[in-house]
């Protein structure tokens, strides 16, 4: 935001504006990704209406939700470790704040331009674990330890193919920055014909497709939802979490996966980026201001495409059996993400 | 000069401590982990300070990530009682002060020996990971593969150890 719009803003307004940004970029995909896809595509797919009664279309019943957990009771069960109990649902929804910072939402609108930005993505989703042990272990409940301890066996399993299938387009794009990811993208050409740019979900598809199932069982959204499965475990690791806390919980599941969704927009789709020949661009200066105002709805358009695919999944296909999972991680996506590194970086040195 | 990094580092060292002490003195395994999680933590805010961007990130993904996660999957399959343990202290842990102070004199020398008042650069000299994976995949490829033998080994040797038949 340094030079957005061409204003001068000082160094405490900047970082003022980056927190709000930063707040606006976790809170609201997450409200629309709930309202839009968990009350009503899930509703329009199980023959249903929904929420109706809180404002046009029960537009509102957000609002009363939140407002109904925020006044709920604050439930701990007696014996309890208090202090790690109340950490828990904190430290995931930091996870989530601490991943938001790298996304690029136009040429000046980013909150931090890290140079090992997707390793840094890949990084700190992984903190999300440690709160989610925290919490199974912490509500001194057989219940939800099992849930935490499924959900640490999954998310160490599915954070390999992740960050081999997001190697390929690190090998592709020769960076890990994301803003030259999206610039490498969008400046690119396919056989000589640059007006759709060069979008790695085209060349990278095997990691695309990797990547995704990977984000989906990092979520634990279903089939992968074993760690909350309520019809073994009552609700996992959640089970003794009420009001706020829960709030939290549920804020950090949805938010997390429309910033995991942002992030693969930004490896996959082109990120905030039309493709450069369009106007006439080269290169990241030559970029106009305006796309620091178009940037960020591009990259909530890319989102709402990518969380529809991850819901459409969840809300599709039934739970995978325990052991399903892990072998579906070791045995099949991470050979494929293997032969993918391996064939993107040979022809990587042939062209 | 270079003061606000300074005041950073002490911040950062004394959280360290606190952490490093409080993962023997607890009187719970899992607490004991969590308190690691601090001080591994601690430790990769310090590469940001010494502008180790890649380093830093590298400790969260393979300490706080992996490492630790283990260690708390390990913890909680096994003794994962809430509240205090007893018996934690192993009888012989009086032997283990004259070995850390022995690591700590090492330590110390070494590094006042290599380096003396040699100050860090203040200047914009900071390595980038493109630097990094120079050295590693140039100059010190041999060592890298090395490495990744040994690696390969104890995982080799964990599978033989682990299965039954």
């Amino acid at each position: 935001m340094n030079a957005l719009l061409s204003i001068d803003i000082p160094y405490w307004g900047q970082s003022l504006l980056r927190v709000l940004g930063g707040l606006v970029a976790v809170l609201l995909p997450a409200g629309t990704i709930v309202y839009v896809f968990l009350f009503k595509m899930m509703s329009f797919m199980q023959s249903r209406l929904g929420p109706m009664e809180a404002g046009p279309q029960g537009s509102l019943q957000l609002f009363a939700e939140v407002g109904k957990w925020l006044q709920k009771e604050d439930i701990q069960p007696t014996n309890a470790d208090k202090p790690v109990f109340k950490m828990a649902p904190i430290i995931v929804l930091m996870s989530t704040f601490l991943l938001v910072v790298v996304v690029p939402f136009g040429p000046d609108a980013w909150f931090t331009d890290l140079e090992t930005g997707i390793f840094y993505a890949l990084a700190v989703s992984s903190i999300s674990v440690l709160g989610i042990l925290m919490a199974g272990w912490s509500s001194a409940n057989k219940y939800s330890l099992l849930g935490g301890l499924r959900a640490a066996g999954q998310l160490i399993a599915y954070e390999l193919p992740m960050v081999l299938a997001v190697m390929g387009v690190v090998i592709q794009a020769g960076t890990m920055n994301l803003q030259q990811i999206v610039v490498a993208q969008n400046a690119g050409s396919m056989f000589g014909i640059d007006t759709f740019g060069n979008p790695y979900v085209i060349t990278q598809f095997v990691g695309f497709i990797v990547f995704m199932i990977a984000i989906q069982a990092e979520l634990t959204q279903a089939p992968f939802d074993m760690p909350i499965a309520e019809s073994e475990l009552v609700s996992g690791y959640m089970t003794e979490y009420s009001g706020f806390r829960f709030l939290i919980f549920f804020i950090g599941e949805f938010a997390t996966a429309g910033v995991f969704a942002m992030i693969a927009s930004t490896l996959f789709l082109g990120g905030w980026g039309v493709p450069f020949a369009w106007f006439g661009w080269t290169s990241m200066d030559s970029v106009s201001n305006w796309m620091n105002v178009a940037g960020p709805l591009i990259v909530f358009t890319k989102m709402m495409v990518l969380t529809f695919l991850i819901m459409w999944v969840r809300f599709t296909y039934p739970r995978f059996r325990e052991d399903q999972l892990q072998r579906f991680a070791w045995k099949i996506l991470i050979p494929v993400s293997l032969a993918n590194i391996m064939l993107t970086a040979v022809l990587k040195v042939m062209f | 000069m270079l003061i606000a990094q300074n005041i950073g580092f002490a911040i950062i060292a004394a959280i360290m401590i606190v952490g490093a002490i409080r993962v023997v003195t607890t009187s719970n395994v899992v607490h004991g982990a969590l308190w690691l999680v601090v001080v591994l933590a601690g430790a990769a805010a310090q590469y940001v300070l010494l502008a180790a961007e890649f380093v830093a990130v590298t400790q969260v993904l393979v300490y706080i990530g992996a490492v630790m996660v283990l260690f708390l999957f390990g913890t909680m399959l096994t003794r994962s009682r809430i509240g205090r343990d007893s018996g934690l202290n192993n009888t012989y842990w009086k032997m283990g002060i004259p070995v850390a102070l022995a690591l700590f004199a090492a330590m110390a020398i070494a590094l006042i020996d290599s380096f003396g008042s040699e100050k860090m650069p203040s200047d914009g000299s900071i390595v980038n990971t493109q630097q990094i994976s120079d050295q590693i995949f140039g100059p010190y490829l041999l060592p890298f593969w090395a490495l990744s033998f040994v690696l390969l080994a104890a995982v080799i040797g964990a599978i033989v150890l682990a299965r039954k038949d």
